[in-house]
């Protein structure tokens, strides 16, 4: 016989109502969530990285002003996250420790260079956008802090991809050499983009766990479903071509139809030989420990004043 | 290294005059007028608030360890202390 603790749980989810920090839950409920959001939150703050690359270099104040916004919103999605993470008893400092060290992956999207400005745009429009297709969905999931923190994450993205998109229009109304930088730059975003949504769902392992428990609300191929068919008439609109000569309209299936995605590639890039995954990690190592003496002196500072109180 | 040693703090606002301030989430802070700072960058970027409140975690005292708690099953059974519960004529006016 199951205990009053797991039916109470189960009948909580069930009829759709949010599981709370301080509710009883399933230890594997727990580690899916931590692992699922710590992921998450590591995605963001990695995800600094390749735009925190062009803000010097942006060719415009204006501009300047819009990716420096852009990139520290994502700083603010990775501490909400890590804030849910925390309602659950995991440790934000171990956490850090965790991606550090290897041991905890984030998004593999952002072990790509950003070799360009176009790019710029191009991670506003399909990595945010893709991003987007991920995240409203869970906006809805069974834990109660982790929804919420996705709601706020939610409103904030989709300026992130606005700005992005109108970046791509002001350079496809430019010269023939800018038109040619952001067509080169989809070129090199598209498929990472589509791996964004993770393996496909026959060797997805952790999915039916997550559906049944409501923490995944679809399947990876849905959501990637979703993202071609949206993807689609905004790039007719920009007038750039999606590199992929199987794509094409099914009457039928009421789908696009795309062409096979190399998981080559993808596994070997979240096993750690994508083309930054070190300088990424490397970098985040090194800000943390440069950091580590304003921590420090923050802490004595506010032990000395409460010591004077 | 060090971990965690900063406290956690629980952050409120206010999001205009006329209303409550309402939970929106927590961050580490060394003191008082850090988390303030932090929670401003961190919760109101958009003009989200007028007014933040921050309480470290530690102070709160909650009702209880399960959010369906009997605790709270004394007002359950009180249907009377709702207004739907007295049976009106139509024809009365204004109540
Ligand atoms: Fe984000
Ligand atoms: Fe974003």
């Amino acid at each position: 016989m199951q205990s009053r603790e797991l039916d109470q749980f189960e009948q909580t989810v069930a009829a759709d109502h949010r599981v709370e920090p301080r509710d009883w839950m399933p230890d594997g409920y727990r580690a899916t969530l931590v692992r699922q959001i710590a992921q998450h939150a590591h995605s963001e703050i990695i995800g600094m990285q390749p735009e925190g690359n062009w803000i010097s270099r942006a060719p415009s104040l204006r501009r300047k002003a819009i990716l420096l916004a852009k990139v520290q919103d994502e700083a603010g999605h990775g501490l909400y996250l890590y804030a849910a993470a925390e309602t659950l008893g995991a440790d934000r400092a171990e956490l850090t420790e965790k991606l550090i060290a290897g041991r905890q992956k984030y998004s593999s999207i952002f072990n790509y260079p950003t070799l360009t400005y176009a790019d710029v745009g191009v991670i506003g429009w399909l990595v945010d956008g893709a991003a987007i297709c991920n995240q409203v969905p869970l906006c809805r999931t069974s834990y109660g802090p982790y929804a919420r923190a996705m709601i706020r994450v939610c409103k904030e993205e989709s300026f992130h991809q606005r700005q992005g998109y109108e970046l791509l229009m002001t350079m496809m109304s430019g010269t023939e050499q800018q038109r040619a930088m952001v067509q080169e730059s989809v070129d090199r975003w598209w498929w990472p983009s589509l791996m964004m949504f993770g393996p496909p769902d026959a060797e997805s392992s952790n999915t039916e766990q997550s559906m049944l428990w409501r923490i995944k609300r679809h399947t990876n191929d849905e959501l990637r479903q979703r993202f071609v068919d949206m993807s689609v008439p905004q790039a007719a609109k920009l007038g750039v071509t999606l590199p992929d000569p199987h794509l094409v309209w099914n009457a039928e299936r009421g789908h696009h139809d795309f062409g096979e995605i190399d998981w080559t590639e993808f596994w070997q890039v979240v096993k750690g030989d994508g083309p930054c995954n070190a300088q990424r990690v490397e970098h985040r190592r090194k800000a943390h420990e440069d950091g580590a003496w304003v921590r420090e002196a923050a802490t004595a500072y506010a032990r000395k004043k409460e010591q004077a109180a | 290294m060090t971990r965690s040693s900063w406290p956690l703090y629980e952050v409120f606002v206010r999001g205009k005059r006329g209303l409550n301030h309402v939970h929106v989430g927590s961050l580490h802070a060394p003191d008082d007028e850090m988390a303030l700072r932090n929670a401003r960058d961190l919760y109101t970027r958009r003009n989200e608030g007028v007014s933040i409140w921050v309480v470290k975690a530690e102070s709160i005292t909650a009702s209880s360890p399960d959010e369906k708690d009997p605790f709270f099953a004394p007002s359950g059974d009180k249907v009377y202390r709702h207004p739907t519960f007295y049976a009106i004529p139509e024809d009365v006016p204004h109540l």
